[in-house]
């Protein structure tokens, strides 16, 4: 099939039919949406978030026309002759702006004593999209931290409402026992009935969580992100290939989590067992250190600080290919 | 005396059983459908020129033809009977009355769709509806007119009430199309559409009640005759279900195009404002429609005499204008309370927001509070804007139109009555009389 | 053993045959609606039974039955009033009456009377605006419209006996 021509910010790209205004732009690489529900290796997701919003100002080279509303760049394909606007459009800008502060009006806003911290999309997103102010003066919606299963704990405070546990958990293992409840801004993640999230590959729910709602409870007491040193590892496991990131803190594997692409979407979903109960050092084959996504708060300040003054000696452990 | 359409017949005793329904000409259309093929049903409801009456006034002709037949999938009509909007209660009117007009409206409408299964999505509260539905399909399906080769034809039709569960936002069609497959009401980003990825991912028609309901008589007498009813592209007849400050609140058909001073004032319809009151302001199409003022719901900003139509209402856009939507017209007398009203309405809003799109989960709720704190003496000046604002970040963003139903009742609010709103920032005890602070539980 | 009666259970399964094969779940809303009419509620079990009979997860089953205002996922009296609080029927006393309700049964909307009787809870526009203030009694779900003090005193009255 022919190449379709897209132009977004004034940057023309041919791509194949079928791809998305996001993924289009992501291909270009450069200010490309951001998204916040939408993820590529899950089915179905996207739209509901709506951080991606762009104007098409072009439908396409038939359709001359503009869409009449500003659309997801997740899910609207492409059409030949596409003409989009994202961030040179003020009204795209200004949407967004918007959408970041409906996020935040419910969230804790706890980012100091949040294990998500430093690699919180919401927190990367409101760096560079949000307003410095709250203008929301009401009351905010809280839940209790509950634990679902040994492993994993849900701060449902803090969730966003993204869809994308849900879809892993049906997509990725063989059951599901958690799922939205209830509607509207009290619609939360829950399982209903206490119950443990637990098969094989439950514990990717924790990798794609945008925020730090769902998290690996086993990592939870140990300490921030940019105080460890993420490192490509793999070892030979049945179930998954054991091909993973292992964060090392003085010589000790603090966690272990898939390893994700710059747009951070995981590139292969790991098992359980990885990730859970493989912490020993012995365990896993270290490779080189694992590079992070290029806008995250990690990189832009906190993370960079940490390398410049290496706290682990993980070069003994160093396999190279 | 104006057109009837569906409610000729209204006061029959009877009208409701399938005999008498039948002896007034009832199940007539059936014959004349299927010696037509169902390209030319449909054409003849292009011709009619009928537009949806669930509140989006889409042409329901063109609907149809937009339903994808390549495939070798089945294909679906499903009737939307979710009725929930505040203010309309013209689709239980008729169901309830009449509740064969819709049943012969659904066998001709799958017909020209080629439908061999379709249903009825009645919302779950109206059960004593659901009731009457079900013993009225098995009579049809008793007397020939649904199941296998409908009165010897070659058509076959099976056809289904279902219940709702309670949820507004399932009148949004997708999200209907999802509470039928068993799920949550989430409506579906679109495209793809109903016509191209409905019910099952089948190629799917969704239509109103009364829609469907207007199909038999279009085909008795023709789309010619249909569109030779009302005035320019508002063709045929609609059922407007008045309530608020009026004398004679109730269910009328009216033939589009009347004047909606007649409307408000003549005995034949609400039958003007009671105890002498003044008229103040109007939502005409059911509570998502911008409200207007007195002068305004009377006479355009022209000074052209406000008809009940699409076009006329829809006049002025949203500066000045309104929308005809699903016909539900509330009428405000001078004592009503314009920012308490609006809080009730935003309220609704955030309790039935599905919660799938940000900015109207949480926009919604924002509206509702603050809209609350004005209502009870915690207002700010700012406020005002700050409404504005949000309802602003919410239209046009989301991923249905609950979002801009949310928002345009909270701008046209303010637009048209902003003093009044200042007025209860200032005095906050001078306006409402009615304050009653019992906070009312929300879910479960 | 099943908490469901054979009859519910034999009136699920037929609400399957309406749809087509392979897409059981669509009976999931009436099958709520049968349980919660045989049970008074959905209790956990209830809820189970029936993504059993629909061969579906039970949580798909609570998410359903949690976005849907008609479900009664807590135990609720034996009658439920659900009246009308949406701006229409507000406009003809529907709050004024709510709050009569409230002083008349002891209890605040959301809660059952202590003789566990009523259930008052408030609901959105029931589509009867033309005859407010309205309620309705379920578990039939009757419609009662033109509501007064002095109707309503005469529908608790009825419940009364009724209940007995
Ligand atoms: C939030 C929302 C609620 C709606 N509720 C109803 C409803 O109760 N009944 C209805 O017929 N249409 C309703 N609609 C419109 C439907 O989405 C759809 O346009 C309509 O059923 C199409 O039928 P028609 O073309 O015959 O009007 C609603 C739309 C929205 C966005
Ligand atoms: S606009 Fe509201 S109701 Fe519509 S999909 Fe978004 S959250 Fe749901
Ligand atoms: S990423 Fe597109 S809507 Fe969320
Ligand atoms: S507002 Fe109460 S029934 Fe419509």
């Amino acid at each position: 099939m022919d190449k379709l021509k897209i132009t977004i910010d004034n940057r023309t790209i041919e791509v194949p039919p079928g791809t998305t205004i996001l993924q289009a732009a992501r291909m270009i690489g450069e200010n490309y949406p951001p998204a916040m529900c939408y993820y590529t290796p899950l089915k179905e997701t996207g739209g509901k978030c709506r951080v991606c919003l762009v104007k098409v100002t072009q439908s396409s080279e038939a359709n001359p026309r503009p869409m009449p509303k500003l659309v997801a760049s997740c899910l609207t394909k492409v059409e030949n002759g596409m003409v989009v606007e994202n961030e040179t459009s003020t009204e795209v800008l200004e949407a967004r702006k918007g959408v970041v502060e409906f996020l935040l009006i419910n969230h804790p806003l706890d980012c100091p004593i949040c294990d998500q911290a430093g690699e919180c999309d919401l927190q990367n997103l409101s760096y560079k999209h949000g307003t410095e102010a709250t203008r929301y003066e009401e009351g905010r919606r809280e839940f209790e931290k509950i634990d679902i299963g040994d492993n994993i704990q849900l701060h449902m405070t803090r969730c966003i409402l993204c869809y994308r546990c849900v879809y892993t958990a049906d997509q990725i293992t063989n059951s599901r026992v958690h799922g939205v409840l209830n509607r509207g801004d009290a619609a939360e993640i829950g399982t209903y009935i206490k119950n443990a999230i637990n098969n094989d590959f439950s514990g990717n729910v924790i990798d794609v969580c945008p925020v730090g709602a769902l998290t690996d409870k086993k990592y939870r007491f140990s300490q921030r992100v940019w105080f460890s040193k993420p490192f490509y590892a793999h070892r030979n496991c049945d179930k998954c290939g054991g091909e993973a990131v292992v964060w090392i803190k003085n010589n000790d594997i603090i966690r272990v989590t898939s390893r994700k692409d710059k747009f951070g979407e995981v590139i292969k979903f790991i098992c359980n067992e990885c990730r859970f109960d493989h912490k020993n050092m012995n365990d896993w084959s270290i490779e080189n250190v694992y590079e992070l996504d290029n806008d995250s708060v990690i990189n832009a300040n906190k993370y960079k600080h940490v390398e410049e003054s290496p706290a682990v000696n993980v070069d003994a452990k160093f396999v190279s290919e | 005396m104006s057109k009837k359409i569906l409610l000729q017949h209204i006061n029959v005793p009877g009208i409701n059983t399938l005999e008498t329904y039948v002896s007034h000409g009832g199940y007539q259309s059936l014959k004349k459908a299927f010696s037509m093929t169902p390209d030319e049903v449909t054409e003849e409801v292009k011709k009619s020129g009928l537009r949806g009456r669930g509140g989006a006034g889409f042409p329901t002709g063109m609907k149809w033809s937009f339903l994808d037949k390549k495939t070798d999938k089945p294909r679906y009509l499903v009737c939307n009977a979710d009725e929930s909007e505040p203010g309309t209660f013209k689709d239980r009117y008729l169901m309830q009355n009449i509740p064969h007009a819709l049943i012969e409206g659904m066998i001709v409408s799958s017909y020209a769709l080629g439908a061999k299964t379709s249903y009825i999505y009645v919302r779950g509260e109206m059960m004593h509806v659901i009731r009457i539905l079900e013993a009225a399909i098995k009579d049809a399906y008793r007397a020939g007119y649904l199941g296998n080769n409908i009165l010897g034809s070659n058509y076959s039709l099976d056809l289904f009430v279902h219940p709702g569960g309670g949820a507004y936002i399932c009148g949004e069609e997708t999200a209907l199309l999802e509470s039928l497959e068993g799920n949550r009401g989430n409506p579906r980003n679109k495209p793809p559409f109903p016509a191209v990825w409905g019910l099952y991912g089948c190629p799917t028609v969704v239509n109103n009640v009364e829609t469907i309901s207007d199909v038999p008589w279009i085909i008795n007498n023709g789309g010619d005759a249909y569109a030779s009813i009302g005035i320019g592209k508002s063709t045929g007849t609609k059922l407007i279900s008045a309530c608020g400050n009026i004398n004679r609140p109730g269910v009328y058909e009216i033939e589009l195009g009347l004047s909606v001073e007649e409307f408000i004032y003549s005995d034949q319809y609400c039958g003007g404002i009671p105890n002498g009151k003044k008229l103040k302001a109007v939502v005409a199409g059911g509570s998502s429609v911008p409200i207007l003022p007195a002068d305004l719901i009377l006479k355009t900003a022209n000074g052209d005499p406000r008809l009940m139509s699409y076009e006329s209402l829809s006049d002025g856009g949203f500066v000045s204008g309104t929308m005809l939507g699903s016909g539900g017209f509330i009428v405000y007398d001078e004592d009503q309370c314009i920012v308490r009203n609006l809080w009730n309405f935003s309220r609704f809003y955030h309790h039935e927001s599905c919660g799938q799109c940000s900015p109207c989960r949480e926009g919604t709720g924002w509206m509702e509070k603050v809209l609350h704190r004005i209502e009870n003496g915690h207002g700010k000046m700012s406020d005002i804007d700050l409404l504005v604002d949000v309802a602003k970040k919410i239209e046009g963003k989301t991923i249905c139109p609950l979002g801009e139903a949310a928002a345009w009742p909270v701008a046209s609010a303010i637009r048209h009555f902003r003093a009044e709103f200042e007025e209860h920032i200032k005095n906050p005890d001078s306006c409402c009389k009615k304050h009653l602070h019992s906070e009312h539980a929300l879910i479960h | 053993m099943t908490i469901l009666s054979s009859n519910t259970i034999q009136e699920i399964n037929n609400i399957k045959s309406r749809y087509p094969e392979g897409r059981e779940k669509s009976a999931l809303i009436p099958a709520l609606h049968l349980a919660q009419a045989e049970q008074g509620w959905l209790p956990v079990q209830a809820m189970n039974e029936v993504a059993e009979l629909l061969k579906i997860q039970p949580i798909e089953v609570y998410e359903v039955a949690t976005f849907y205002t008609m479900f009664h996922i807590k135990k609720v009296g034996k009658y439920v009033i659900e009246v009308c609080r949406t701006g229409p029927c507000c406009n003809v006393g529907a709050e004024e009456l709510i709050q009569y309700m409230e002083e008349k049964l002891k209890i605040k909307v959301g809660e059952t009377t202590e003789d566990g009787l009523i259930t008052l809870k408030t609901v959105e526009c029931l589509a009867a605006c033309g005859t407010g203030p309205v309620l309705q009694i379920g578990p039939d779900y009757i419609y009662q419209e033109q509501i007064t003090k002095e109707k309503f005193d005469q529908l608790v009255e009825d419940l009364k006996i009724k209940g007995r």
